[in-house]
């Protein structure tokens, strides 16, 4: 009965403490691949070449740094929203446990090579089905504590963590189908634009709920509770979760603009992207319209600050991108580093700064602190971060739209002006900025390594009991 | 051609696809009726969880609602004038074939004539003229740069195309066949064929004589018989080589692949495989004539 009446704060502190590791992994890795980009001479070995570390890069930090962060926040929030302990027994452990494992088996198998070449879904089938069987944990923990919740009412953050878990799961078994070879090496299940598509579907729906809905469970939670505000529209959450989880699904074709798929497809992804505008910034508006009222607490406040700004870059890349999917822009952007700017102001401005600091309220309450050990540590977390985002994106966009330009110029004789290398090379100072950038961000997170290590050295874990419904009609 | 293997397919996303859109206008339409009156407080909805967490009951900010609402309509008109809803064209007529070859025919119009008064033109003729040459270059650094280098030096496996030596020949006429139909270079395994190893050794010591490479005389002298029943087939009996097929003069002191005893064993032992690709699909007769007029002009030869 003593375990009943307390949240199971075990699992979310395992997960909190591997995110701020993963993050430093996987983004150590994106500096070294960085610089790979102006050193080619840093490749030093076949298993630390760039054409092996970059799928390195992108899992760890999308499902190592992001998923161990959803599945740090997603436990605690639905166990606290609920007021109930997490469903399931061993399960949530099983989660952890399998997830690292995952993980593991990705640092060891993505630089020896093995690779099923789908681009955010490059682990081989094995792999694929220990994902499997740990995503259906993680379902049944997630959603059966949201069934034996006490409160009436789902709270809306559960509404974004239940839809990002049931669409990774259909995207993960339709997009890795595949036709196993060897333990090592296995084939899509589909072929030509068929299997271009799917995988696009999948592609861009991991970026729609893997990396979008997910966080905006996390915003849905910590940004009212740091504020201590209320949410600012119930009904704008209504309009802007339905909308965005049925219109993120037909986003993924604008990746394949001018391709052999389909011109109708190619108009349907296009104008659904666009569609997608209004759902997106549903999302911001409500994070950040729940400051008024409080907007003095941003100056004081840090963790609002990484809050409120990991929104503006949400609305920033959510504006990018429908703009980068109309077929006249993209045939200018696509190919470009511009995609990749638009990636990381998605992935370092939005993502991370919104698991920083989610992390930065979360841990202290994990290990029965009020606040992390030095407050002026994430305020300067903050400034490091922020200027290496900024210098990183900056970089990106204009080396894109230069190599757009660049590619397209043409001679009166009708030739190419540039050869391809020559916009190579004049990429380089910007690739150069990209670095610092990049390993100002990397610094960001060893200072919160730092911070973390001495807010919980020495501490004993929290446990929290459960609290009695409060409310007006409960 | 049609990309559905059925009409019910086309008819399934067109309908499909209009009522996703109409459902997301119904959805804002039905949570937009909440107003409030000037001066009234919004109120929170009354729910509250983890023991404060509660929710505004703010009505949808308007400027945000008309941005829906216009990504929708600009939907719908995208749909009706562009393909879209399954086999229906648009009224436009617009396709991406169409975009592509409209391009490519108002590009043969502006610069065929530049590019085609020199077809006329004798290739020597061509690669002595400055203003063809400027062109050829700027069509070698995007064409032929990648494999050649962009000063034509070449590097290992991709000939230098700048030192007069021609694997094919080097008369206007045969380098642009090769431009237009590629090349196809194979050199078979002849380990076998030569024996074991020290006698492979020998050979590459008679082929380092060939062209006065320092080399081992002894091992020079047992391997001549070797290369005049095997390689010579080939290489010809003085080592000169065989422009009809590609083979390597061995007496120039130009390498392809190194000239070292080492690498002179391994190409005997495993052989060598080269490939140039034919340009014909992608370059038309004009920017071939062009190239071929550069590359002659590279080797000194228009001065001939």
């Amino acid at each position: 009965m003593q375990s009943q009446s307390t949240y199971n704060y075990t699992v979310v502190r395992q997960f909190a403490i591997m995110t701020v590791v993963w993050g430093i992994v996987g983004m150590l890795v994106g500096v070294l691949i960085a610089a790979q980009l102006i050193w080619p001479e840093l490749n030093l070995a076949p298993w630390l070449s760039y054409g092996r570390l970059r799928p390195l890069h992108t899992n760890a930090v999308i499902f190592a740094f992001g998923g161990s962060a959803l599945f740090a926040t997603s436990y605690y929030v639905v166990q606290r929203t609920c007021h109930a302990r997490l469903f399931g027994g061993v399960l949530p452990a099983v989660t952890f446990w399998g997830w690292q494992l995952v993980i593991l088996l990705a640092a060891v198998t993505l630089p020896l090579g093995m690779t099923s070449g789908k681009e955010y879904a490059e682990l081989e089938w094995p792999i694929d089905l220990l994902i499997t069987v740990v995503w259906v944990s993680y379902a049944i923990v997630f959603f059966g504590t949201v069934f034996k919740r006490k409160t009436p009412h789902i709270y809306v953050a559960n509404w974004f963590f239940g839809a990002f878990i049931l669409t990774v799961a259909v995207l993960h078994l339709v997009n890795s189908a595949a036709i196993p070879v060897s333990l090592t090496k296995s084939y899509s299940a589909y072929a030509g634009v068929q299997d271009a598509m799917v995988q696009w579907w999948y592609g861009h729906n991991a970026v729609g709920f893997f990396l979008t809905a997910g966080f905006l469970g996390m915003m849905y939670y910590f940004i009212p509770k740091q504020a201590g505000r209320p949410v600012y529209s119930y009904r704008l959450s209504v309009v802007h979760f339905w909308a965005l989880v049925f219109t993120y699904m037909w986003a993924g074709p604008h990746h394949l603009h001018y391709t052999a798929l389909p011109d109708w497809a190619q108009s349907i992804g296009m104008i659904f992207s666009l569609v997608l505008l209004a759902p997106s910034w549903g999302g911001m508006i409500n994070g950040i319209m729940t400051l008024s009222g409080a907007w003095h607490k941003l100056r004081t406040d840090p963790i609002l600050k990484f809050l409120v700004v990991s929104l503006s870059f949400y609305g920033m890349s959510t504006f990018e991108g429908p703009m980068m999917s109309i077929k006249t822009v993209n045939a200018l952007s696509h190919y470009t580093d511009w995609t990749v700017g638009h990636v990381h102001s998605g992935a370092l401005g939005w993502v991370g700064m919104v698991s920083v600091g989610s992390l930065y309220y979360l841990i202290p309450r994990l290990f029965g602190r009020t606040e992390m050990h030095s407050m002026k540590l994430v305020t300067l977390h903050f400034w490091v971060a922020t200027i290496g985002i900024v210098l990183y994106i900056a970089a990106m966009w204009i080396a894109g739209v230069m190599q757009g330009l660049m590619w397209r110029a043409v001679n009166p004789d009708g030739t190419l002006t540039y050869a391809f290398v020559e916009s190579v090379k004049a990429t380089y100072p910007y690739y150069m900025v990209r670095l610092l950038g990049g390993t100002l961000y990397f610094s960001g997170m060893l200072i919160m390594a730092y911070n973390v290590f001495k807010t919980v050295a020495g501490q004993k874990p929290a446990e929290a009991v459960i609290p009695a419904v409060s409310g007006a009609h409960a | 051609m049609s990309d559905f293997v059925h009409d019910g397919w086309s008819l399934y996303i067109a309908i499909i696809t209009l009522a996703s859109l109409v459902a997301c206008a119904v959805l804002l339409k039905l949570m937009s009726t909440r107003k409030l009156a000037p001066g009234e407080k919004p109120g929170t909805t009354g729910h509250i969880w983890d023991e404060d967490l509660q929710e505004w009951h703010n009505p949808l900010p308007s400027w945000w609602m008309w941005l829906f609402y216009i990504t929708i309509v600009f939907a719908l008109i995208y749909l009706i004038l562009y393909p879209g809803l399954g086999s229906y064209k648009g009224y436009l007529g617009w396709t991406s074939t169409g975009q592509y070859q409209d391009e490519q025919k108002q590009a043969a119009a502006t610069y065929g004539p530049v590019i085609d008064k020199y077809l006329k033109q004798d290739l020597v003729k061509v690669a002595a003229d400055p203003a063809a040459r400027e062109i050829g270059q700027r069509l070698f650094l995007n064409y032929c740069a990648q494999c050649h280098g962009s000063d034509a030096g070449g590097s290992r496996g991709y000939p230098n195309l700048r030192d007069g030596d021609w694997l094919y020949g080097g008369s206007p006429e045969t380098i642009k066949t090769t431009i237009i139909g590629g090349r196809n270079g194979a050199m078979p395994p002849m380990g076998a064929a030569v024996g074991g190893s020290e006698e492979v050794r020998d050979v590459a010591h008679y082929v380092l004589s060939l062209s006065g490479r320092t080399h081992d005389s002894l091992r020079a002298q047992r391997g001549q018989p070797k290369f005049a029943a095997i390689c010579a087939a080939c290489h010809g009996a003085d080592g000169k080589g065989n422009q009809q097929i590609g083979a390597p003069n061995l007496t120039d002191d130009i390498w392809l692949h190194g000239g070292t005893e080492a690498i002179i064993s391994e190409t005997i032992v495993k052989g060598r495989l080269n490939q140039m690709p034919a340009h014909k699909d992608f370059l038309d007769e004009g920017k071939i004539h062009l190239l071929t007029a550069y590359v002659l002009g590279l080797s000194g030869q228009a001065a001939k």
